[in-house]
């Protein structure tokens, strides 16, 4: 279903081309464009190994994070209530009902109050917020930190829902459940957001000349912000002590657990980053990209596919591989706009048979 | 035939339920029909060998658009469209599986995601199968002149070979290959040491499952006699699994009851739903998410197991049939030279476990190996039976060097072992788990599982594996869970295990750790006739009682370097094993 949209979209725009000639502008161009791109991808790449590396889950859903936070954005800025609030609620009640009777059989009432605060109080302000601030008429950083806001929380909430009861099954028992959570969140999408795309105000509308490309503002703010965002969580896996109990727990479960972190929080805290991580890149490249309810799937995929060419474990070759699969689909879009997707996604073989080849074949049991 | 009852019951109302049934019925049958042969597919790849993969819809697609392509183009014959399809199929999934199955196993599904995408988008861009707008055209099928252009009659081909394909496939499990088949979930290692290539059979499971897929789209083509991308997207795939999921994905009647529950359910959901939310959308896709989370948090088994609950018991399998034994392997002469290790070193990163350690094990004798625990005994195993192979030094067995050949090629030229840790399928029976060990005694293959002409050779598995139980006194218990033995008896029948496929050299790591005195009492009996036998076995044991009133020499261990050896009696006497056994007597 989710293509179906997409591919008409394409057979308008794909329409037979003219023959076309590479030079240095266009070049330069592409260029831009693809490092744009292979930006946010990165951002995904960097997100999908922690959450790997932490729960061993290949998190599927990490594109409708991007859709969620763009098209919330938007929403606001038309002058609607996102249908996200709703999630953000249901959900909220949800994880408190299930962690309530379970402190309640376990006599762990004094877990109440925390329980209901975070569930159930927070999202209550967010959605008061929402509805009584017209947010679209708030600053955009305001607006921004509002969107977040709605929806960085599902990402924790997610995992207890979904993930929590599962922690010890196996990748691929985990991996299918993350496929049934895509599905569920594009469907949601869908239904809150409508098939129509989105677009949302540019964060600047500078544009500066730089020889004979021009390069605009939120070019500028993209790329920034996700160099700020990488150096930002370099900082916090190096220097604080969250960061290195998730390190801890990505290198070994059990011995982390016996250091005393918990697994659980170690699972939600890299959900809540991933959430975050996805919601922002959504939000920047809104107001470059129209923004559909199912973008984000193929999105995260090219997000993965630079997080496979790094075994899901670099941090630093997923980075490179994501920008590697934003210029060769900026290019190859130039020449074979039709086969965009082919070339993008038909990148990983290569990249499999080179593992493959170079793989120490150590055979672990699950 | 109490037990048949039900399956009887199946067959009658499928034969003649679509002479009453309306028209929109029947077609819902064939489609369901269409994506349990798919589903089947699916429980052999991920319910049974445990890989998953998110492109079978693309394989449909395969095998609908081959056909379609050459019959439309090139008028050729349906029937060479299904070959070609299946042939396409084969190219590309043998490829896929070479590139992502020697990899840890989240590769596979990824690997299929990504296909199934660039496949979709291929199909649709293509402009010789139709863009977006497909293909239209598509011949009707004949079978031996029988023009099948209803649904109607389509049906009873598409059920034809549905249950085809399930007797194939119950076939190819009951059997050797599907023993190996079985192993691949939480036993690869073991399998691998019993020489099973676990590589290979991945590889076959996942040609096989995608073959499936392919002859489903051929069905499909002709079958609707037009084919555009849709049905064939990432979407669908994850569908596919879904069935799969629900349905009881270890089960072969799971395939048929997910495809038929999530088909209704998917008509009757996109009927209700956007009436619901008042607006169109498949919002069926949030039910079925949120439902798939669900069983799997619940019932990962799926729904399957509830149905048999509910159908008569079926009778337990009694006594094995007698067959012709098995040709055996000629035994060296006592006295020769079986096992020769030379300064072989072991280093994991900087630990070095074992260090120049030498020994030699001859035809008719009982060598242990002792040592502290810790000491490198079990690596310096690994490293005999190739699981995890030396860093550098020299194994030799029969006179060949075998370090750096694959465990399964060293279980080929006659060495067994079993594991420090037991290592058994513990929902299979004792009976099938011990006739694993006899995998490389035969020969036939997957084809030949699945017709059923691999009886005879299956016979003389089994009474061979039965013999072993015998011999090793667990025949009581041959039809009982593997799991449900008490661990002393797991030990004991991973024995069986090692002796059924016929060793020279058996390697026991701590066989009589949980068994009770009257039972090592009857262990060692056993492990003696093995050697009057000519067998030669290497031991690791702590229970020094055990040890010295069997072995004919030992090697002692500590710190992965040796330290002392000789017979017993010296062994037992030397300072420097008092030392590292005591601590120094100052």
């Amino acid at each position: 279903m989710t293509y179906n949209h997409r591919a008409r979209r394409a057979l308008y725009f794909c329409a037979p081309e003219p023959t076309k000639t590479m030079d240095l502008q266009i070049a330069l161009l592409l260029g831009q464009d693809g490092i744009v791109n292979g930006a946010i991808y990165a951002l995904l790449a960097l997100a999908l190994v922690l959450v790997f590396a932490v729960t061993r889950v290949i998190f599927i859903p990490q594109g409708e994070f991007v859709a969620y936070g763009a098209l919330t954005l938007a929403a606001f800025q038309a002058g609607k209530v996102p249908g996200t609030i709703w999630l953000l609620l249901g959900a909220g009640v949800l994880v408190a009902l299930i962690d309530a009777t379970i402190a309640v059989r376990g006599g762990g009432l004094r877990r109440l109050p925390r329980i209901a605060l975070v569930n159930l109080v927070l999202p209550g302000i967010i959605a008061g917020l929402v509805f009584w601030l017209e947010p679209g008429k708030l600053p955009m950083l305001a607006q921004i930190i509002l969107a977040l806001a709605v929806v960085v929380p599902l990402g924790p909430m997610i995992y207890r829902l979904a993930f929590q009861p599962l922690a010890e099954a196996t990748v691929l028992v985990l991996l299918i459940v993350s496929v049934a959570v895509h599905l569920a969140l594009v469907g949601l999408g869908l239904l809150f957001f409508g098939a129509e795309g989105s677009r949302t105000t540019a964060f600047s509308e500078a544009s500066f000349q730089l020889g004979t490309l021009t390069v605009n503002g939120q070019t500028l703010w993209v790329l920034g912000a996700s160099a700020v965002l990488i150096v930002a969580l370099a900082l916090f896996f190096g220097r604080t002590l969250y960061g290195k109990a998730l390190r801890a727990t990505a290198i070994n479960r059990v011995g982390a657990r016996l250091m005393g972190i918990s697994t659980t929080m170690a699972g939600k805290l890299s959900f809540t980053l991933a959430a975050l991580i996805g919601a922002f890149s959504g939000i920047l490249i809104a107001p470059i990209t129209t923004i559909y309810y199912d973008t984000g799937f193929l999105i995260g995929l090219k997000g993965f596919v630079g997080a496979i060419i790094a075994g899901l474990v670099s941090y630093p070759l997923a980075a490179a591989g994501a920008i590697l699969v934003g210029l060769l689909e900026s290019f190859s879009s130039f020449w074979a706009s039709a086969y965009k997707e082919v070339i993008v996604f038909t990148l990983i073989i290569p990249v499999l048979v080179w593992r493959s080849l170079t793989a120490h074949h150590v055979e672990e049991e699950e | 035939m109490k037990a048949r009852l039900p399956l009887l019951v199946f067959l009658a109302a499928l034969t003649f339920g679509p002479a009453i049934l309306p028209e929109f019925y029947v077609t819902l049958l064939n489609y369901i029909g269409l994506y349990a042969i798919v589903a089947l597919g699916l429980v052999l790849l991920t319910g049974v060998g445990g890989l998953t993969s998110f492109g079978q819809a693309a394989f449909v697609g395969l095998g609908a658009y081959a056909t379609s392509f050459l019959t439309t183009a090139h008028a050729v014959s349906p029937w060479l469209g299904l070959l070609a399809g299946l042939g396409v199929t084969a190219v590309v999934s043998l490829f896929l599986g070479f590139i992502t199955l020697r990899l840890s196993g989240h590769y596979l599904p990824l690997g299929t995601i990504a296909w199934g995408i660039s496949l979709y988008f291929l199909f649709g861009n293509v402009e010789f199968l139709g863009g977006h707008t497909g293909i239209t055209g598509v011949p009707i099928l004949e079978v031996f002149g029988w023009k099948l252009d209803t649904g109607r009659e389509f049906y009873y081909l598409i059920w034809l070979v549905l249950l085809g394909a399930v007797a194939a496939t119950q076939n190819l499990l009951d059997s050797r290959e599907g023993r190996a088949i079985r192993a691949l979930k939480g036993g690869s290692l073991m399998a691998e040491s019993m020489g099973v290539d676990t590589a290979r059979t991945k590889i076959v499971i996942f040609l096989i499952a995608a073959l499936y897929a392919s002859i489903s789209g051929w069905l499909y083509a002709h079958l609707q006699r037009f084919v555009n991308p849709t049905p064939f997207g990432l979407q669908i795939g994850i569908e596919y699994l879904f069935m799969a999921v629900v349905g009881g994905a270890a089960h072969v009647w799971g395939a048929l009851v997910g495809a038929g529950l999530i088909t209704i359910l998917k008509q009757w959901l996109q009927d209700w739903l956007p009436k619901i939310f008042g607006q169109s959308g498949n919002f069926e896709v949030i039910f079925f998410g949120l439902m798939l989370v669900i069983v799997l948090q619940r019932a990962r088994e799926g729904i399957w197991p509830w149905v048999v609950r509910l159908m008569p018991a079926q009778a337990r399998d009694q006594a094995v049939a007698a067959a012709e034994p098995l040709p055996r392997r000629d035994m060296a002469q006592p006295g020769s030279l079986l096992l020769e290790v030379k300064d072989a070193c072991k280093e994991f990163g900087g630990l070095v476990a074992n260090n120049n350690m030498n020994l030699t094990v001859q035809a008719g004798e009982v060598m242990a190996l002792i040592g502290p625990n810790g000491a490198g005994k079990s690596t310096m195993f690994n490293c005999i039976s190739g699981v995890d192979p030396v860093t550098s030094g020299e194994v030799r067995f029969l006179g060949e060097r075998i370090d750096g050949l694959a465990s399964r090629e060293i279980a080929r030229r006659g060495m067994s072992r079993t594991f420090q840790h037991v290592r058994l399928l513990p929902t299979m029976n004792v009976l099938e788990n011990v006739a694993i060990g006899a995998h490389l005694r035969g020969d036939k293959g997957v084809m030949s599982a699945a017709l059923r002409l691999e009886r005879a050779e299956e016979a003389r598995l089994l009474a061979e594996s039965a013999r072993q139980l015998e011999r090793v006194g667990l025949a009581g218990h041959m039809f009982d869970e593997a799991g449900s033995l008490p661990l002393g008896q797991q030990r004991i029948l991973e024995i069986a295990r090692a002796l059924c496929s016929d060793p020279c050299l058996l390697l026991l790591d701590e066989p009589a750790a949980g068994l009770r005195y009257m039972e090592k009492q009857a262990l060692a009996e056993l492990l003696r006739k093995l050697r009057a036998e000519g067998m030669g076995i290497l031991l690791v044991e702590h229970d020094m009682d055990f040890v010295m009133g069997l072995a004919d020499r030992v090697v002692v261990m500590e710190f992965g370097e040796k330290i002392s050896e000789g017979l017993p009696e010296e062994v037992q006497n030397d300072p420097v094993v008092l030392e590292a056994y005591l601590g120094g007597v100052e």
